[in-house]
């Protein structure tokens, strides 16, 4: 049995075409502009593997040559065997399967990871910030974990696209920016580099579960900040 | 024949008989290449482009009607020609001899025609007045015929938006035949026609001859309006730009001589596309001039008026004519139906900006050249001014030749018609199931007491929660009974208005031998279907007043609701649809008509909803109900598939005269950028249309968009928006109306 927080029958932004997404309940990191803190803690409602592949094969009409199913979160790496399980079937049926993480959970000794990366058509991968004190200052974890695994996908030659949240005086400094750009550039399967301009839709849940917003305050980032921070991690 | 006119073309059986689909057929040129040939507008069109926003302008600022002709009753040939500019235009033609002078139409209710025009400040002229107490209208013979029980359904509005004071409309004259054939040969063939009718004066002859006779004359009335603009029409035409005239020649004759509900054009782009590549061929047009004539015609159509009530304005928003036009689709040969006159209609929307009419329709098969579906995905992004039907859904029935009148209904073009009737108010009916018949808001004006609308059935008593079997039995009976009234209300008004308001026109442009339909339609289908979840699923307690008659509910618990894809209550509306089809259909209907229903309320849903009570979803009373087949607002919450997958499991083959749904999405939802955005567009609608979906009006915008043009009108003069089944100009709508758009979902995704 797996735990999730919701679904969205109709997903366009996280990865190609049209994309069932699962979003899994619980996430070891407190990143502070997340926009789903709903998504951190215990609770959502459990399910099995087949019961969930039965809901995600519902849709598979809608799916066309690119689409299929994302898993994101929450952070769907606390449950390697239940969506390990999950994309199994989803596989054995064709459809194509994402899997939108951070990476913290990834420990190449286990196992388990391995497996449900041997499932996964493309990872969706979520790099917060690049150097490590700023790492632990933005989500209270090391960026280890998510560095050695972004190097994991890349020995394994699985297809990832990275994806990096854009937060005015927290995640877009130039330099940062290059120095991601340059430890991208030692990947070998990167597809794609997604700049996500950071934005306040997430406060309101703060507010509903009683809990400070951390970025109270700050803007989001201009059109030309966007602009800057893509040709810096893409030209 | 016609070696001049018909020169290139191959021959075939349609050169010696009316028949237009076997014309296409062995001449027209698919077109699977993109969008990259087409040509702006040229000065002259944006020069009169220009003309018709300046007139728009002060139209709105005369409060909704610019002029009107108080004087002479409009028919085909009533009018002195009519021009915006005679040196720039390249299509002629206008209702009246003015723009935006709308014309006098009164056969449809005197009443209604008089009405409107003191709305606006206008007064009917006398004459005219004097002419409607000697000769009987529609609506007079109607009220007639109205029994008791009849007109206390209309008072109640459990039957709503009858065409029993306006005209019927939804009639779809095959005006291409008017280019192809010339009208003296189709006088010709409808004398024929006459002739054969001998024999014992049955009194179906006799109306046959008598119908056939004024087809004739509404034929030469045809050709006389057009030697008014200079034109002689008795021959075919020649060449693109008179093919283009003819056929608006024979729609304008249409919308001269009846203010139909719904006045539809058909199926002409392809068609016409034959004439186009024949001069672009001959080298005579250049693909700008070509461009031109379509953006022209199509100024034409946009600028089609009638003379309405505000009541009227009220129910079908916007003030709409719905002059559909079917674009696209697949022969059933397998080659695709789509030309480059298919993107050039389209790119009107480009030239002139984004417009409701006309009503533009694309027959959607997944076999649709890829090119065409970006296309028109593209389109429907920037503009959300397009429609989409399922070709694959109707095209094993209807054929290649088929069109869309007014919003879903599909006919075969010149070889169908169909009594319009408007549409039954399923949730108000659970109401009288519940009550036993006595209306929940009118009273009696006699007595005071609740008004008795269907004969006196066993209501509901008792204040425990109600129980579903009881409450469906009860629902079934009370809907055997609406059924029946229903239709014999139709076979009143459609005899009054075939007796009293005949459409000759565009009957002269129909095969003689029509097959009819009996086009019944649904109302509050999400409403009534959640009602019965409320009921089937969580505990509904009814709530009582002075009189005993329920007109509250508690709900105790939560209940599935319509539009997330979840069976146990999709089921109960699969269930409502085929339950009153059947009652339909067990009926006896006017002229031998084969009975069909819609799901399809137009914006209509809100002044129905203004007349249902509380229903035991929990919906208030006066609230709207949702629109066509669309999930009630906010409850589609598990995203915009699940809500489409609930409509697409309605049985088309219940409801033959279409499905609406009505979809919004932001940009942002629907892709990153443009590319992703059109790529997700044409695979939602395969998606959509291969899992049995009929229809999708497409919208692509944000609320604050709508929000914005509702604080500042000025700004969005052509600000469009689809409902249901059709598009308005959102600046148009009532307040109430527009609050009730900017209430429905927006699929958004964060």
């Amino acid at each position: 049995m797996g735990r999730i927080h919701s679904l969205e029958s109709f997903g366009t932004v996280d990865g190609p075409g049209i994309r069932f997404v699962v979003f899994a309940q619980g996430c070891p990191m407190r990143c502070k502009y997340c926009h789903n803190p709903d998504t951190w803690g215990e609770g959502g409602r459990e399910i099995s593997a087949e019961e969930l592949a039965k809901e995600v094969l519902r849709y598979r009409g809608y799916f066309g040559q690119k689409g299929g199913v994302t898993v994101s979160g929450g952070e769907p790496m606390l449950q390697p065997e239940f969506f390990a399980e999950l994309f199994a079937i989803l596989k054995s049926e064709g459809i194509h399967t994402c899997l939108d993480t951070s990476g913290i959970c990834f420990r190449e000794s286990d196992e388990r990871y391995a497996k449900l990366i041997a499932l996964t058509d493309l990872v969706l991968l979520d790099i917060k910030h690049i150097d490590e004190e700023a790492h632990v200052a933005l989500t209270g974890c090391s960026g280890e974990a998510p560095r050695a695994f972004a190097r994991y996908l890349s020995g394994i030659r699985k297809p990832v696209w990275i994806r990096h949240v854009l937060v005015p005086g927290i995640t877009d400094d130039d330099g940062a920016l290059r120095r991601l750009r340059k430890f991208i550039d030692t990947l070998d399967t990167v597809e794609r580099v997604e700049v996500l301009p950071y934005h306040t839709m997430g406060e309101a849940k703060y507010e509903k579960l009683g809990i400070g917003y951390p970025l109270k305050g700050t803007p989001t980032p201009t059109k030309e900040r966007v602009e800057n921070a893509r040709r810096i991690l893409t030209e | 024949m016609n070696e001049r006119e018909w020169r290139g073309f191959e021959r075939g059986k349609w050169s010696d008989e009316i028949n237009v689909r076997d014309f296409i057929q062995r001449n027209y040129t698919p077109y699977e290449g993109d969008g990259a040939f087409l040509a702006p507008a040229t000065e002259a069109t944006a020069k009169l482009w220009e003309q018709v926003l300046e007139l728009s302008r002060e139209e709105r600022a005369r409060g909704g009607v610019y002029d009107a002709d108080t004087e002479v009753i409009s028919r085909v040939n009533s009018h002195k020609a009519g021009y915006f500019d005679k040196n720039l235009e390249k299509i002629v033609g206008l209702q009246t001899d003015a723009p935006f002078k709308r014309g006098l139409l009164p056969f449809g209710g005197i009443r209604m025609a008089e009405e409107s025009l003191n709305m606006y400040g206008y007064a009917l002229s006398p004459r005219v007045k004097d002419i409607c107490t000697y000769r009987k209208t529609h609506n007079d013979g109607v009220y007639d015929a109205y029994t008791p029980e009849m007109r206390r359904a209309r008072t109640a509005h459990i039957l709503t938006g009858l065409p029993d004071t306006y005209g019927r409309g939804r009639i779809v004259g095959d005006y291409r035949r008017v280019a192809l054939y010339g009208v003296d040969y189709l006088i010709r063939k409808k004398e024929e026609d006459k002739l054969l009718r001998d024999g014992d004066m049955t009194p179906d002859k006799i109306r046959d001859r008598e119908e056939l006779s004024e087809q004739i004359k509404a034929l030469k009335a045809l050709k006389e309006m057009a030697a008014e603009y200079g034109y002689d029409i008795s021959a075919p035409a020649a060449n693109a730009k008179e093919a283009v005239q003819w056929l608006y020649f024979g729609y304008l004759a249409a919308v001269k001589d009846q203010n139909g509900a719904a006045m539809s054009i058909g199926r002409n782009s392809t068609f016409l596309d034959i004439y186009i590549q024949r001069d672009l061929d001959e080298g005579v047009i250049t693909e700008l001039e070509a461009q031109e004539l379509m953006d022209h015609f199509v100024m034409k159509l946009r600028v089609v008026k009638f003379m309405r009530t505000k009541e009227y304005n009220a129910l079908f928003s916007g003030d709409p004519t719905w002059v559909t036009e079917s674009i696209g689709g697949m022969g059933v040969d397998g080659r695709t139906l789509v030309t480059k006159n298919s993107f050039r209609i389209l790119h009107t929307l480009v030239n002139l900006g984004p417009a409701p009419e006309p009503n533009l329709t694309v027959l959607w098969s997944k076999d649709l050249p890829e090119n065409f579906k970006k296309f028109c995905a593209e389109t429907s992004v920037k503009t959300s001014a397009i429609q989409y039907e399922s070709d694959d859904l109707m095209r094993p029935e209807m054929g290649d030749d088929y069109c869309i009148a007014c919003c879903v209904s599909c006919m075969r073009v010149g070889k169908d018609m169909q009594f319009f009737g408007a549409r039954a108010n399923l949730a108000k009916c659970l109401l009288y199931a519940i009550n036993g018949g006595k209306d929940e808001l009118v009273k009696d004006k006699k007595t005071g007491l609740p008004l008795q609308v269907s004969p006196e059935f066993e209501p509901i008593t008792g204040d425990g929660a109600l129980d579903f079997d009881e409450v469906l039995k009860k629902y079934d009976e009370m809907m055997t009974w609406l059924a029946g009234l229903y239709v014999n209300v139709l076979n009143v008004i459609h005899y009054m208005h075939d007796k009293y308001s005949y459409e000759a026109l565009e009957m002269a442009l129909h095969d003689t031998q029509v097959r009819r339909f009996f086009a019944t339609g649904i109302a509050g289908l999400s409403c009534a279907a959640d009602s019965l979840s409320a009921i089937k699923y969580a505990k509904v307690y009814p709530v009582r007043n002075e009189f005993g008659i329920v007109t509250d509910f508690r709900i105790e618990g939560d209940f599935p609701k319509y539009g997330n894809n979840d069976d146990r209550v999709d089921e109960l509306a699969v269930w409502l649809v085929k339950t009153f089809m059947n009652k339909i259909a067990s009926h006896k209907t006017y002229r031998e008509s084969v009975a069909t229903t819609s799901i399809l309320t137009i914006t209509s849903n809100v002044v129905y909803g203004k007349n249902t009570g509380n229903t035991p979803d929990g919906r208030r009373a006066g609230e709207p109900l949702a629109p066509g087949a669309n999930p009630m607002h906010g409850r589609d919450s598990n995203g915009a598939l699940a809500s489409l997958e609930s409509v697409a499991k309605l049985p088309y083959e219940y409801s033959r005269d279409g499905i609406s749904n009505t979809f919004s999405i932001t940009p942002h939802s629907l892709g990153k950028e443009l590319e992703a955005q059109k790529e997700n567009l044409v695979t939602m609608l395969d998606g959509y249309m291969a899992g049995g979906g009929h229809h999708l009006n497409v919208n692509v915008f944000n609320r604050d968009t709508l929000l914005d043009a509702q604080a500042h009108p000025e700004k969005y003069p052509q600000l469009t928006i689809r409902v249901s089944g059709y598009a308005v100009n959102f600046i148009k709508l009532t307040k109430q109306q527009q609050d009730d758009v900017i209430s429905r979902t927006i699929h958004e995704s964060m």
